[in-house]
């Protein structure tokens, strides 16, 4: 589904990310763990679209989408979260769900000035995919809070609602237990598996709270300074005498 | 505590005689070819040592005179109330926006000429304020060339009435739709800009206009400006004692009254009111759009609003857009109210007026800046008597205002969605 081939990117003299290459399958959730200051969320920022790649090939679905505006790459189906929340705060958590769906509506003037029957449905039909995502993350009861006003756990799950409303096919989630007590962390664990279950929904994952990788990633990749060190199943890596030696230093 | 007060209070003291003491206390009088620096007379000084002494004396007691306001402020029954609810407020809203509209349309019927004229101008300010609103409270776009799009509208019609003979109503949405060209063209170049940067370049777009229409001679007339626009018709009647275009007929000998000039005023004052209307009840459902919620998202976080597949550019190019268009509707109203425009009307100083209605209003709330349009202009005009100091006592206001209720006037309040609980 998502095919990464030798990824690089340069930022003047650095090599941020040097020849970075990862697959995923449908319905798969993929980790990338490494050291702070590895490379992870550049490779999220070409993935996105963010950073225009300086060398490589990245192609979903079939279709190479290095290069392509981030907007567009949104729309075809790949979409993420980031590293620190960005919500958008002073709307209400209703509003958050409603502006990302925005390209579902009719995006006619005249039709929404005039309320047509179509647009008044597509309307209805926006405000009920909110309704239903909200109910997933336990949110409904706040819906009409202000989103900035809300728990950094609750922040961190309308972010992940927010990006379920727009339908995804491929969700890409920065540290998405960052700042979570172990009990949120558990339930966020369950999210993310029942995204792939019952949605359908391939997961790249960027996480440093090792429980959660382990018990929930299918495959993981490991990144040091920029360079591919290792990947295979949880097990595979968990024994993996390089990824040891990265994170606990040589003897 | 008491020594470091009377310190600071002098200080104050010392500073308002340094300010106040050359600006009125002296005056300049020109006696042939030189010039003479003379003092005013006693009661200038008996009043600059009295405003001296009260600053001292508040600064000195300013704990207590402070702490005794605030006093005043725990008394007020209002103030600890809890927010209306929500379907109660909207109807509240609702209801004092039908009745003020009813309100604006019986009342030129009963008001003095002057009145209405003013009234007129108020309208073509909230048309104004509503416009930049867009650009400003929703989307976040710090636009201070806004008045560039107003001065498009006006010289639209101008234009067109003196060298085709084109009326208001066609002239109309052709001034709202240039204008709205106008912005669409000048988002182009700002799109990566925000903030500061935006602000520079959107100051210096609007000095370009003007520069322009000063300068065009040839065309514009330019500072001599463009004369002789007409008056808006009704269905071919003219509201002029004499038929200026052949083929018109004339208000009063159609309805068979006598000749009345308040006609024409009360008449323009209600196309104004019509297209304030408009632009309030379009840009309200704008906002409860899927264009006018990604307006808010861009203003929110853009990296965000691109992640989620938003296009920036047809976000931005549309607030521009949109925003331009009424200041096209406003500008036109405008041109064809005084008949006479000039650059000297699309100075820099109206961009500034109209944000600060934005401002003031409360960003991205309607009925804040309807509220702040009506301050604004209403009240220079009845401070007329001290119009020297009109300048200081409105910026005094705008600082004032900005310490005790930073928010606006009526800051904007979200709407809450009913979801259908299952």
């Amino acid at each position: 589904m998502l095919d990464v081939r030798n990824l690089s990117m340069r930022f003047g003299g650095l090599l941020a990310v040097d020849g970075v290459s990862l697959d995923v399958k449908e319905k798969e959730i993929v980790s990338i763990i490494g050291p702070n200051g590895a490379g992870k969320t550049t490779v999220f920022n070409c993935l996105s679209g963010f950073y225009q790649p300086s060398g490589g090939t990245i192609s979903f679905e079939g279709k190479e989408i290095q290069g392509i505006p981030d907007y567009k790459i949104s729309r075809l189906g790949l979409v993420r979260t980031f590293q620190h929340v960005r919500l958008f705060n002073s709307m209400t958590v209703v509003e958050n769900l409603l502006v990302a769906q925005h390209r579902h509506l009719n995006t006619n003037l005249f039709a929404g000035l005039i309320k047509t029957p179509a647009y008044r449905k597509k309307e209805e039909k926006s405000l009920e995919r909110a309704a239903y995502w909200l109910k997933q993350v336990g949110l409904l009861d706040l819906a009409n809070r202000e989103a900035g006003n809300l728990a950094y756990g609750q922040q961190r799950r309308l972010e992940i609602a927010r990006c379920m409303v727009t339908e995804p096919r491929l969700l890409m989630l920065d540290e998405p237990a960052a700042g979570l007590n172990p009990n949120e962390t558990r339930e966020l664990n369950q999210l993310i598996i029942r995204l792939k279950e019952d949605y359908c929904v391939s997961v790249v994952l960027i996480e440093h709270d090792m429980s959660l990788v382990m018990d929930i990633s299918d495959r993981i990749n490991v990144i040091n300074q920029g360079r591919p060190l290792a990947s295979g199943t949880p097990d595979e890596i968990r024994q993996n005498d390089d990824v040891i030696k990265a994170y606990l230093g040589e003897e | 505590m008491v020594a470091q007060n009377i310190k600071h209070a002098l200080f104050c003291a010392v500073i308002t005689l340094i300010i106040s003491y050359p600006i009125l206390g002296l005056d300049l009088i020109a006696e042939g070819i030189q010039i003479k620096l003379s003092g005013a007379d006693t009661s200038t000084y008996i009043g600059i040592a009295a405003a001296v002494l009260i600053v001292f004396l508040f600064q000195l007691f300013r704990p207590a005179i402070t702490g005794s306001l605030s006093a005043i402020g725990a008394a007020n029954p209002l103030r600890d109330r809890k927010p209306l609810p929500q379907d109660k407020r909207v109807r509240l809203e609702r209801a004092a926006l039908i009745l003020i509209v009813i309100g604006a349309l019986l009342w030129p019927f009963f008001a003095s000429r002057g009145s209405v004229d003013l009234a007129t101008l108020v309208l073509i300010y909230i048309m104004l304020g509503l416009g930049l609103n867009v650009v400003v409270g929703l989307a976040g776009l710090l636009d201070l060339g806004y008045v560039a799009f107003y001065a498009v509208g006006a010289y639209t019609f101008a234009l067109l009435s003196q060298y085709y003979d084109i009326s208001f109503w066609v002239a109309l949405p052709l001034g709202a739709l240039l204008a709205a060209a106008f912005g669409f063209l000048l988002g182009f170049p700002v799109l990566r800009l925000r903030g500061d940067y935006l602000a520079i370049v959107t100051l210096g777009f609007g000095e370009i206009i003007r520069i322009l229409l000063n300068n065009l001679t040839s065309l514009t007339g330019g500072p001599n400006g463009v004369g002789g626009i007409p008056d808006p018709t009704l269905f071919g009647m003219e509201f002029g004692r004499r038929i200026k275009t052949e083929g018109n007929t004339s208000f009063h000998e159609v309805f068979n009254i006598p000749y009345n000039s308040d006609h024409k005023v009360i008449f323009l004052y209600l196309i104004a009111l019509l297209l304030a209307v408009v632009t309030l009840v379009v840009i309200r459902r704008l906002v409860r759009m899927p264009v006018g919620r990604s307006w808010e998202a861009l203003r929110e976080d853009e990296i965000a609003a691109r992640s989620l597949g938003m296009s920036r550019t047809g976000v931005k190019l549309s607030a521009f857009t949109i925003g331009a268009f009424f200041a096209g509707f406003a500008g036109t109203v405008f041109a064809s109210k005084q008949g006479f425009i000039s650059p000297e009307s699309f100075v820099f100083l109206e961009s500034a007026i109209i944000l600060a209605i934005v401002v003031l209003g409360g960003m991205g709330s309607q009925l804040g800046v309807i509220l702040a349009a009506i301050a604004v202009t209403v009240l220079p005009e009845l401070a007329r008597e001290f119009s020297e100091y009109r300048m200081l006592i409105f910026g005094a206001a705008m600082v004032l205002m900005m310490i005790w209720r930073p928010q606006g006037l009526l800051p904007m309040s979200r709407v809450h969605i009913q979801l259908k609980q299952e």
